[in-house]
């Protein structure tokens, strides 16, 4: 790779940590004096883990170890570039994005219409309570001048205004609620349905973390900004305009000076937050160069204390603490400045209103009741201004996570199977016709590549580190597509069957142990969920596993646990090779199946193999080269390319690479 | 929280002027429906505009002393705030710096990461918030309780009842919150790990055809984090309505009751207004403070884990600081029956070891994952302590050295193949902050590294990123080589640290070390050709020595060696 892709490569990748990490921060909970009755999104209870999961997925990085991470990286090539370019998807236009909504709007419509009109009852009737209380006020007009039978009539009013905002409100709160998260929902499976039938290149290429946060954060942001904001837009619309008439028939002129100089307040809280959202983006920053530094430093700690490297750690820490600190106390100033200043402004509304209503008291123009009414419209006016500047913030980014969303779902499917035929019987035959494939154009893997392989045989497929061993397996199971040529099992094309079916002629282990958090019973269990407990405890017996899983604490019931770090990197393998012996497909795919396993237990796991891969057709990618010699067809690899091709003793008398290879694991001192 | 207080240390004096401040605002925020009682009350009835005007001025004054030290308030508050998380996260990362391995693993990175970015973050928030509102809420809410009772105390009873019934309904709205928002965020977590699950497990889900199975699987989560999110707003969303309702049925009572009294000419029409504005503020003020309250009871969790993490104490601890000098004749490195267990494990991890290492030598550990050849190597630069029995460097008992003199003796390779941010050069330079090129070159040579190094395009200055992501693992495990190189260290340990290079260069690699290391030289492999020529082989087993000798004399004698030579070579 070339410096200059290098860099690139590299600041693609950093852009986007960071805006996962700055999408994290922007939502951490800052309380909210402003707004306490705001219900807590969702979003700020999940940073925490978010932040993690970037966390996690740079930890993984740097895990990544032996030749088959490198053998990987050649697919990975393209990581870190975004989403977008692997999947070359169109950036969609913003007005379009908002039709793309509405399938997810549409069979809920009537919670939506339900909702915007409970939220404009209940705005009419918050609106209403100061007026009923001026008039109460008015009832009061001096020693002896009380009217009580009004007061008592305004009381009544005034209680059932409140208990039908109370009411009217709650229920409206509660549609929106469940109207967005039923949205929510449904986006949900619908991406997690696409990250089943996208092709496998695109999940290779693009990071689990940021999938994952387009599915949880940005959907979340989705829902916040067109969902709660298209209800709260009418809310404040409707507030607005029914303030507005109030206003002007208790008195034109001062509803005229408030409706002037209120949505100052709201402008000099948009330019205030747009101010913060500069500097909350450089805090961020910090805050991921923080976290990164925690992560390489902490993460390795033992070796930092190993070399005495202490002290020279602490002051490089200290450096970025340092600037966190000056960054977040800007950041922090700026974002607190919005209440006091939106008081302000309003407390000057405030008295300009007394003065103006004490003045057309004194004319006679105005009761005391209407100047109470007045100053508290002039208090609540405000309020639906700053929440539309909010609104108009949350929908922006409404609009960019909605995109992001929509580049998922509108990633192409893997080629449809409907209609093609299903292996019926395996005759364990495969072939390989002049078959062209590169992971990118750029670089040329494998070329004009032959194989004839019958049943019972075993094929071997060995080779230096970062040889493309695993490509094969790729194209075997169809998890790529060959560029040209075609791959025939049992006398089926592979492009002419169902995936599945393909896909179900053979057993496999790969050298990445996946198991998923569940117990280990259900893991081994995977492939046959309604396996007998005895047969799960024989499959674990013949992979070697049965031993020290019965050591464990709750033995077949273990737990897994997310991270699977209650088990070593070995036993996870031998339950991978239990989860196979439980299933009996009739091919073998074994990629560097015991790569972790101790030679010793590897030896008895040999044994096992060797029985129930009798009479079938198997690959092996391994790299240990003692494991393969007994192989039938062995293919040395290099860069890609399959550069010898023969028995183990044809391949010895040649000479030649494979030798070279052989001979390298006994070589002496 | 209060373990906290010495991290103040530098803003003490804005931590207290911030409230103060705060506290202005408030007053004025106290006084302005007061001046405007006064316009209503003497300015309109006496139809006296001047008087009006006047006392307008006054309460637009009050604002614009209001905002500015409101603004003071924000800056100090940020200040403090800021450096205060500075000096926790400084001071946590400077204690872990003390830590030894047990302690770091007691915790694990992940928690500390948390720790330090997510927990002080809280911590600061809520430091933050009070600063801010500390005095204002509260302050309201006394200031208007007591100008109410100066306007009528009769009529003021009516906080009396308003003022517990607000906080318990916020209260118990809260104490049902809580526990759903915590199902909510499991339910939320466990949609994020199917998710990951999927994504990272996708190969394996497609092979076997398990794609409509996850699909179900993530539906049900998907659907237990929808129904338990609205459940969640379901009582959240009580808050508002209820408080509101609670206030507006307050000022129908003041409105009667008021009413009654300005009949009698207790009261004037303007107090009345006075009295309706303050209970207006006195809501607000009340929710203020729950959320404070609960903003702190948060906080106060950060700051326990926070305090968990400052008070533990290195379990290895430094007796000695002064310079040892080596017992003349001694063997070099002596195991002295050492056994060594982690922490909570039922099983000893090392059952009594005793060996003896002679300058020059090459020692060798074999055996299967999980029969103890780390926990070895671990003991000799005190990274763990022996749990009985003793290890001896120089004829002196590693605890009676300063770690300092130890861990210079030692160059260490290990396991993980971590390289760090930042070029080569300064990678290599870890040993030996001082290294000269001329050591480097000769390390890097050693490490067999010299070739890859000079056809990269920055040659030493090639910028490594975190994790050495962009070298291949060979590599990277080639330059950990060439870093315990650097210094010529007298104790050269390779911890399984040839598992990602092929055969060939792991033998070149054998040599050359054989070669140019003059001090003892410890190599702990899962390959027999590996240990084969060492001067002495350790075999181990679940713990046990289970053979020690060189390979021919193994051969014979110990099967476990036997089994595993013969499985790596036939």
């Amino acid at each position: 790779m070339s410096r200059k892709q290098e860099i690139i490569k590299r600041t693609r990748k950093e852009e986007i940590e960071f805006r996962k990490l700055q999408k994290a921060i922007s939502q951490l909970p800052e309380p909210s004096f402003n707004n306490p009755e705001k219900v807590q999104p969702v979003s700020q209870v999940v940073v925490p883990t978010v932040i993690q999961g970037v966390l996690q997925e740079k930890l993984n990085f740097s895990e990544d170890e032996k030749d088959k991470i490198i053998d990987k990286s050649v697919i990975l090539d393209t990581k870190g570039i975004r989403l977008e370019k692997i999947a070359k998807v169109k950036k969609a236009k913003k007005r379009f994005i908002l039709k793309r909504f509405w399938p997810y709007l549409k069979p809920n419509l009537g919670l939506l219409i339900a909702a915007i009109i409970f939220a404009l009852i209940y705005s009419a009737f918050e609106l209403l309570i100061p007026l009923f209380i001026g008039r109460g006020v008015d009832c009061i007009l001096g020693t002896g001048n009380v009217d009580f039978d009004g007061i008592a009539k305004y009381a009544v009013l005034i209680g059932v205004s409140i208990i039908g905002f109370a009411t009217f409100r709650w229920l409206a709160g509660y549609m929106e609620n469940s109207l967005s998260y039923r949205i929510e929902q449904q986006l949900h499976i619908d991406i997690f349905k696409k990250f089943n039938k996208v092709p496998l290149k695109i999940l290779d290429g693009a990071s689990v973390g940021d999938l994952q946060s387009r599915m949880v954060n940005d959907v979340d942001n989705i829902t916040d900004g067109f969902v709660l904001g298209l209800t709260s837009i009418f809310d404040c619309f409707a507030t607005i305009s029914m303030t507005i008439v109030l206003l002007f028939i208790t008195n034109p002129i001062i509803g005229g000076v408030i409706v002037a100089i209120t949505p100052i307040s709201a402008i000099v809280a948009f330019i205030i937050a747009k101010r913060a959202h500069k500097l909350f983006k450089r805090e961020a920053k910090n805050l991921g160069d923080l976290s990164g530094t925690l992560v390489e430093m902490l993460g390795n700690q033992k070796i930092v204390t190993a070399f005495q490297y202490e002290e020279r750690s602490i002051q490089k820490f200290d450096e970025i603490n340092k600037r966190l600190q000056d960054s977040s106390a800007k950041s922090v100033f700026y974002s607190t400045l919005t209440a006091p200043t939106s008081r302000f402004i309003n407390g000057i509304l405030y008295a300009v209103v007394a003065i103006l209503g004490c003045i057309f008291a004194c004319n006679g123009m105005l009761s005391v009741g209407k100047i109470s009414m007045l100053l508290s419209y002039a208090n609540k006016y405000t309020k639906p201004f700053n929440e539309l500047a909010d609104v108009f913030s949350d929908l922006q980014s409404a609009l960019a996570s909605a995109s992001r969303v929509f580049n998922v779902l509108d990633i192409e499917n893997e080629s449809s199977d409907i209609g093609l035929a299903v292996i019926k019987s395996n005759n364990g035959k495969v072939v390989l016709k002049n078959v062209d494939f590169s992971y990118t154009q750029s670089k040329k893997l494998i070329q004009n590549f032959n194989l004839n392989v019958d049943k019972g045989q075993k094929v071997a497929i060995v080779g230096p580190t970062g040889c493309g061993k695993s490509t094969l397996i790729n194209l075997l199971m169809r998890f790529y597509d060959v560029n040209s040529g075609e791959i025939w099992i049992s006398d089926h094309k592979i492009t002419d069957i169902t995936r599945k079916s393909l896909r179900n002629q053979f057993g496999m282990v790969l050298q990445e142990t996946w198991l998923f958090s569940a117990s280990i019973r259900d893991n081994i269990a995977y492939g046959k969920p309604n396996a007998s407990d005895a047969e799960v405890k024989k499959a674990a017996r013949l992979a070697g596993a049965d031993y020290f899983i019965q050591t464990l604490p709750n033995g077949y019931n273990t737990i897994i646990n997310e991270n699977g770090d209650n088990l070593s990197q070995g036993q996870k393998q031998l339950i991978c090779i239990a989860r196979l012996m439980l299933t009996t497909p009739p091919m073998m795919i074994l990629d560097e199946a015991t790569s972790n396993i101790d030679t010793r237990t590897e030896l008895a796991i040999q044994k096992a193999f060797d029985t129930i891969m009798k009479g079938k057709t198997s690959f092996i990618v391994a790299h240990r080269l003692s494991t393969i010699t007994s192989a039938d067809i062995i293919l040395v690899m290099n860069k890609g390319n399959v550069i010898e091709q023969g028995t183990h003793s044809e391949l010895l008398a040649k000479k030649g690479f494979y030798y070279n290879l052989y001979n390298s694991q006994f070589s002496k001192y | 929280m209060r373990k906290l207080f010495k991290y103040f240390k530098g803003y003490r004096k804005q931590m207290v002027f911030a409230p103060l401040f705060k506290f202005l605002e408030a007053a004025t925020d106290l006084f302005i429906p007061m001046m405007i009682a006064n316009m209503i009350d003497n300015g309109v009835a006496n139809q006296d505009v001047r008087y009006i005007l006047i006392f307008g001025a006054i309460v637009i004054g009050l604002n614009i002393i209001g905002i500015i030290s409101a603004v003071i308030c924000q800056k100090l508050a940020a200040n403090s705030t800021a450096g205060i998380a500075y000096n926790i996260r400084k001071g946590m990362y400077n204690h872990i710096n003390t830590f030894s391995y047990a302690e770091i693993d007691k915790f694990g990175t992940a928690t500390l990461n948390n720790r330090m970015t997510h927990d002080v973050d809280r911590v600061r928030k809520a430091i933050g918030s009070f600063l801010r509102s500390v005095t204002r809420a509260p302050f309201l809410l006394l200031g208007s309780a007591i100008m109410t009772m100066l306007i009528d105390i009769k009529l003021s009873l009516v906080f009396l009842v308003i003022i517990p019934l607000t906080l318990s309904a916020v209260f118990i709205i809260m104490k049902f919150t809580d526990p759903l928002y915590n199902k909510t965020q499991k339910n939320l977590d466990k949609m994020s790990e199917i998710t990951r699950e999927n994504l990272q497990g996708s190969r394996v889900i497609r092979a076997f055809n398990k794609e409509a199975y996850e699909e179900q699987r993530f539906a049900r989560a998907a659907n237990n984090f929808r129904k338990s999110s609205v459940k969640v707003t379901m009582v959240s969303a009580l808050l508002n309505p209820i408080t509101m309702t609670i206030v507006n049925f307050a000022i129908i009572a003041v409105l009667y009751f008021g009413g009654v009294q300005v009949n009698s000419g207790v009261l004037s029409t303007g107090q009345i207004i006075a009295f309706v504005n303050y209970m207006l503020q006195i809501s607000g003020a009340l929710v203020s403070i729950a959320n404070l309250i609960i903003i702190f009871i948060k906080a106060s969790t950060c700051a326990k884990r926070i305090n968990e993490v400052l008070d533990t104490k290195t379990s290895i601890v430094e007796s000695n600081h002064q310079f040892v000098t080596p017992v003349p004749n001694s063997p070099k490195i002596e195991f002295k029956h050492a056994s060594f267990g982690y922490a909570g494990a039922a099983k000893e991890a090392i059952k009594n070891l005793t060996l003896k290492v002679y300058p020059g030598e090459t020692i060798g550990i074999i055996g299967g994952t999980g029969s103890g050849k780390s926990s070895i190597i671990n003991l000799i630069p005190r990274f763990y302590d022996c749990t009985k029995g003793a290890v001896y460097v120089d004829g002196v008992d590693v605890k009676a050295y300063p770690l300092q003199q130890l861990r210079n003796k030692i160059g260490l390779v290990p396991q993980k193949a971590v390289l760090f941010k930042g070029n080569i050069k300064d990678n290599l330079k870890w040993r030996k902050k001082d290294a000269t090129m001329e050591e480097i070159y000769k390390a890097v040579k050693i490490s067999q590294s010299e070739e890859f190094v000079n056809e990269l395009s920055d040659k030493y200055d090639y910028k490594i990123q975190a994790g050495g992501k962009n070298l291949s693992g060979g590599q990277r495990q080639r330059l950990t080589i060439a870093r315990a190189l650097v210094g010529d260290p007298e104790i050269l340990i390779l911890d399984d640290s040839a598992s990602a290079l092929d055969f060939a260069t792991d033998a070149k690699l054998r040599k050359a070390i054989k070669e140019n290391v003059k001090g003892v030289v410890f190599l702990v492999s899962q390959r027999a050709n590996t240990v084969k020529n060492a001067n002495t082989i350790v075999v181990l087993e679940n713990g046990q020595v289970v053979g020690m000798g060189k390979h021919n004399e193994l051969m014979q004698s110990c099967s476990v060696y036997k089994e595993i030579y013969n499985s790596q070579t036939k």
